[in-house]
């Protein structure tokens, strides 16, 4: 039976065997978010009357062919709904026309049945680490709510991790789907740079941005990344490349692989939980053996770069126009980022050719390499600045240190969280390019083993 | 260093047309010296001639 923390494969099986409809568990969802939202803010849209007229389709269909049969999930509010503007966390947006049409990652999971209810809160335009919005107020961490919930698809992380719904996706530039699966304990997947349609979805980083899932179980990563996969040539970045589903070598486990820790850079300025999680993780694979990813360091200055300056000339036209209605932390960020000289910035994507090519040379002798995915567990909402390696630093430019350098070259990334007292804490698996296979089996096999697992907060 | 950053700041929000208010200087500044920084960081690397941003990157 289906309830608030079931798994979105076990709902799915009970829908299909009709052991309830899909109409009952969104009304439970729509109940749950309705009784929950106001303490978490995770959600700025709830879409009732769309999700129950999807609902009662998938009752009223064959869900043996449905592998998300009745499966509520809510999406970042930079994707695309069809029939309310996408806001992407700003007041700016707001004005804009209601979306003609719903992104195809939504169609995709829709048309395996699943059934959206909403949209959810996120950092202004996606720059951001904590989960904190001006606009909307800050989504709140389901295990402390005095606490961030990561950002920037803070939403995602505080609404799969408080169990209001059991999928949700984000968006990763710099670190925004592993930094919220860390501090909400949340299990998330970064695709590979290119693998998903990031059609109809409000920008961020040309270069850098990729969509994925966030779920409490692996299985569910793999489900719904699997229906989403596809060739679509309205995003000039997605590769034409054939699905490759990753549910068939789930259950293979570990035996045979590779796995490395990353040390150096990945280590520094981590604190004694993030070093006590990736340990754990380490210890349960047997990845005894520690690399060095080769100037990881410049890779995330040089990923910082091209993030404040793409990003200020995505907004260049609005900073002119609408400077006071953005938040002014991400304002500021934005027009220092329009200052900075394109030689620069050219140096920059040069180099990225240059370290994709050394990183990718590592995984010639392992398959997988372990790193924490946040320095810290969730700080107190309102806190600006932190201590990592004894140098005080602002949270929301930091937070993603250890995520930046690797979704800079577009690696795909399993975030697993480890259930630590009091506060969660991710390690990333980090994998070859198209290989999130392995990186999900990884993940499993640590679920499976009970070293990671999604931790039920007490709402 | 100071003063020059000052003076890049207000010529180059006049040549993007960006309406810099006073107010909102010294956080403009702090995020132009770390982004500088870390620009410089990445710019003082050598790489060979050859080595070419992909128009659209592979991973």
């Amino acid at each position: 039976m289906a309830d608030s923390w079931s798994s979105s494969s076990d709902i799915a099986k009970a829908v299909a065997a009709g052991q309830v409809s899909a109409t009952d568990v969104t009304e439970a969802a729509l109940a749950r978010i309705g009784k929950l939202n106001p303490a978490l803010n995770a959600f700025t849209a709830v879409t009732a009357a769309r999700a129950r007229a999807q609902a009662k389709k998938v009752d009223a269909a064959d869900k043996s062919k449905l592998p998300l049969a009745g499966v509520p999930f809510a999406v970042k509010n930079l994707f695309d709904v069809e029939g309310i503007p996408t806001v992407a966390g700003s007041k700016i947006n707001r004005a804009h026309k209601p979306a003609q049409k719903d992104s195809p990652l939504i169609a995709r999971l829709e048309a395996a049945g699943a059934v959206l209810v909403g949209a959810l809160n996120m950092g202004e335009y996606a720059y951001d680490f904590t989960g904190e919005n001006v606009h909307d107020g800050p989504s709140r961490n389901p295990h402390d709510l005095t606490r961030m919930s990561g950002g920037s698809s803070g939403g995602s992380g505080s609404a799969v991790g408080g169990g209001l719904v059991p999928l949700a996706l984000g968006s990763d530039t710099n670190g925004s789907i592993r930094v919220p699966s860390s501090l909400c304990g949340i299990f998330g997947l970064k695709p590979t740079y290119g693998r998903l349609s990031r059609a109809n979805s409000f920008p961020f980083v040309a270069s850098l941005d990729h969509l994925g899932p966030f779920a409490r179980a692996v299985r569910d990563l793999a489900l719904s990344y699997d229906v989403m996969q596809g060739f679509d040539a309205e995003d000039a970045a997605c590769v034409d490349r054939g699905i490759e589903p990753t549910l068939p070598s789930l259950d293979k486990g570990i035996s045979g692989l590779r796995i490395v820790t990353a040390g150096g850079y990945f280590k520094k300025g981590a604190s004694a939980e993030a070093l006590s999680a990736l340990d754990a993780v380490a210890k349960a694979l047997g990845a005894a053996t520690e690399i060095e990813i080769p100037e990881a360091a410049r890779a995330r200055a040089a990923a910082y770069v091209i993030t404040t300056t793409e990003g200020a000339a995505l907004h260049l036209g609005r900073l002119r126009q609408q400077a006071g209605d953005f938040d002014p932390a991400v304002r500021d960020r934005l027009i220092a980022g329009a200052m900075v000289p394109a030689t620069l910035v050219v140096k920059a994507q040069n180099f990225r050719r240059w370290y994709r090519d050394r990183v990718l040379d590592l995984f010639k002798d392992c398959d997988a390499v372990l790193a924490p995915a946040t320095p810290v567990t969730a700080p107190k909402l309102g806190q600006v600045t932190f201590t990592l390696d004894g140098v005080e630093l602002p949270v929301r430019a930091n937070m993603g240190i250890y995520t930046q350098p690797i979704s800079f070259i577009g690696l795909p990334v399993v975030a697993v969280p480890v259930p630590l007292k009091p506060l969660p804490l991710a390690v990333q698996i980090i994998c070859a390019p198209w290989r999130e296979d392995i990186a999900l089996r990884i993940a499993c096999a640590l679920e499976q083993m009970g070293v990671c697992a999604a931790p039920r907060p007490n709402l | 260093m100071a003063a020059p950053l000052d003076d890049f700041i207000t010529a180059a929000a006049a040549a993007l047309e960006l309406p810099l208010q006073p107010a909102w200087i010294p956080a403009v500044k702090a995020n132009l010296e770390v982004s500088l920084r870390l620009a410089n960081l990445v710019a003082e690397f050598e790489l060979p001639d050859a080595a070419e941003p992909a128009p659209i990157y592979r991973a």
